[in-house]
């Protein structure tokens, strides 16, 4: 083991290990939030796979978060199906989605790409609408509290729903760290920095790409799944365009194309939008100075700048 | 009221929508065409437009024309300068690289959005329009009599949705001259086919950008003074104006304008059509989904030229 390795291993352990700690030393509203955290910094990580290691910046994860999220929802309500079931519903659609948005997103580039997902996005959002007879549409329904058991443990309590969360988050926490620095993983930041030289190395970039695409889009709607199932709530507020820019919005200020980049973004912008929207109803504002901030001084943000700066070795 | 006048009336809202559409649209394809930026706080200098409209008109007391002319002066000129003022400021700095003036102009989105919110506040407001009379329209039908004009009751539009039409047909002529007769169309255009040339044949490059960035920026505002009449100024307005104008500046061919005017007419009848008679939620379904095959199977556009 390298000495790299064994200090990424140590912060991701140590990550985790501070987040159940946490939850003992923070009163219960933080706690609360910082559940809510976890499950959205998963939507992050996932959103971190495509957009920072591999370099593609889709405008359109939000349809995977709630493909995931309708998908459990209504496999619920509307079927019946224990949570178990239904959160396995949640994942496939996110993947069937994902396979068929990245086929043919993919067969464009740069600006288009952006574009295509904005666009297929919306679509996902105006058919929730159009179909607001079994989705509820704006209005939203909400997840029975007695249904929400999950392999026999209630996870409405804080407690459970804490650790529910932290589960979670880190198996997808460990399990990207472990990808990014598989060949699969050093594929993928091969093509984010030169997509014409990997091609020509022998790579299928292609196929890589689209890999990319399906385990990002289904981290996504894991994470929205997961999100619907601890909080009770599914709506169409989770597929707007405002929930597309959301991770990218974190992901850039925690760092794109670094691990911990994700959750730190999260934290910082959940707490900064819940204290301004307790001074302002404009709390979005913060979130469009902030983006237009780092993008003029700190593009690789705060992970990135630290890594820049002092730890060369911030996987 | 029959199949037939029903279907005018359709076309007649829907020649209301192609005319602001052509016109934000074109706002939004010149500042693609000439600086290679997709500008995706297009919509808010939309709603910048249509809260200033309402601003300067209801300062004006009196008749309601004079307001309106006001109105429809100062709001462009506003939102250029807010546009020019935010190039300089955010978009000169990041280079007017791809990716990162996208994410630019999201922050930028947001920001105008929700300073609206907190000056202009959540309500919706209405302009009186500077006139609006009601004109009935004949229908022409051969029946069993023979040849007749009848006057179906409900088939009518105003003097006001007429106006709009041919304000946006005068603008967009306006437009056309500037760009193909002026000389500042000939740099604009230069600067277009290759800026480095034009920089070394002492084009102000980035004086260029500023002007084309706030032209687009006036472009919508003119929309939106126009569409404030009719439609009510509300400051989360910007959202549909910016994808019906990403729709047609892509089924138009990204940057071609002749291409962008036949795509305002086509996706605007088409839409008021679509609405008039299923759902409109159906027919932005519709549209965004042709979009989006449309830029993965044909990506530069009905019109474009390949690049």
């Amino acid at each position: 083991m390298t000495k790299n390795s064994l200090y990424s291993h140590c912060l991701h352990f140590g990550t985790i290990a501070l987040l159940v700690a946490l939850f003992f030393l923070l009163p219960a509203y933080h706690v609360g939030n910082l559940s809510r955290i976890m499950v959205l910094a998963v939507y992050a990580m996932g959103f971190n796979l495509l957009f920072g290691y591999t370099g593609l910046l889709s405008l359109g994860h939000a349809l995977f978060f709630a493909t995931g999220m309708y998908g459990l929802g209504m496999a619920m309500n509307t079927f019946g199906l224990p949570s178990e079931l239904a959160l396995i519903v949640g994942v496939v659609c996110a993947i069937l989605v994902s396979t068929a948005i990245g086929l043919l997103a993919l067969r464009t580039t740069g600006v288009a790409f952006m574009i295509v997902t904005l666009m297929f996005a919306q679509a996902g959002y105006l058919t929730v609408l159009y179909f607001g007879s079994y989705t509820r549409g704006d209005e939203g329904f909400v997840i029975q509290q007695a249904e929400r058991i999950f392999a026999g443990v209630d996870i409405t309590g804080e407690t459970s729903r804490y650790f529910a969360a932290l589960i979670l988050f880190s198996i997808v926490f460990l399990l990207i760290a472990y990808l990014v620095r598989s060949p699969f993983g050093r594929t993928l930041v091969a093509i984010r920095e030169n997509e014409e030289r990997t091609k020509m190395l022998g790579y299928d970039t292609v196929r890589h790409k689209l890999l990319a695409v399906i385990i990002s889009g289904s981290i996504s709607g894991l994470a929205g799944a997961a999100y619907a199932l601890l909080f009770g709530y599914v709506g169409a507020t989770f597929a707007t365009v405002q929930y597309s820019i959301f991770p990218l919005l974190w992901v850039l200020l925690g760092g794109a194309g670094t691990t911990l980049g994700p959750l730190i973004g999260v934290v910082f912008m959940f707490y900064l939008i819940d204290l301004s929207s307790e001074l302002t109803q404009a709390y979005m504002l913060i979130a469009g100075v902030v983006l237009v901030l780092l993008t003029l001084f700190a593009p690789q943000g705060l992970a990135g700048e630290i890594r820049r700066k002092v730890f060369k070795w911030l996987p | 009221m029959d199949f037939g006048p029903h279907l005018l009336l359709a076309s007649l809202e829907g020649a209301v929508t192609a005319a602001i559409l052509a016109l934000t649209a074109m706002g939004l394809s010149i500042v693609f065409g000439v600086m290679r930026v997709v500008n995706v706080a297009h919509g808010e200098f939309f709603m910048i437009g249509a809260v200033i409209a309402w601003a300067v008109a209801s300062s004006f007391t009196g008749n309601p024309a004079i307001g309106f002319i006001a109105a429809l002066i100062v709001a462009p000129l506003i939102a250029g300068i807010i546009a020019a003022v935010a190039d300089k400021l955010i978009l000169q700095r990041v280079n007017y690289d791809p990716d990162r003036t996208i994410v630019a102009t999201i922050g930028l989105l947001y920001i105008i959005q929700q300073t609206a919110l907190m000056t202009f506040g959540p309500d919706a407001r209405p302009v009186t329009p500077p006139f609006n009379t009601r004109l009935s329209l004949p229908w022409f039908e051969i029946g069993e009599s023979g040849f007749v004009m009848t006057w179906p009751w409900g088939l009518s539009t105003t003097s006001y949705k007429l106006f709009v039409i041919v304000a946006a047909i005068a603008v967009l002529t306006g437009l056309w001259v500037l760009m193909t007769r002026t000389k500042a169309g000939l740099i604009m255009r230069a600067t277009q086919q290759d800026s480095e040339t034009a920089q070394a044949f002492g084009v102000p490059v980035k004086r260029v950008y500023s002007y084309v960035f706030g032209l687009g920026a006036g472009l919508a505002a003119v929309g939106a003074v126009l569409v404030v009449p009719i439609q009510q100024a509300h400051y989360l307005m910007g959202h549909d104006p910016l994808l019906l104008s990403f729709i047609v500046v892509i089924i138009g061919g990204l940057g071609s304008l002749p291409g962008t005017v036949i795509a305002a007419i086509l996706i605007g009848m088409s839409d008021g059509i679509i609405s008039v008679f299923f759902s409109p939620t159906l027919a932005k379904i519709i549209a965004t989904l042709v979009v989006a095959l449309v830029l993965v199977f044909r990506p530069h556009g009905l019109l474009g030229k390949k690049v």
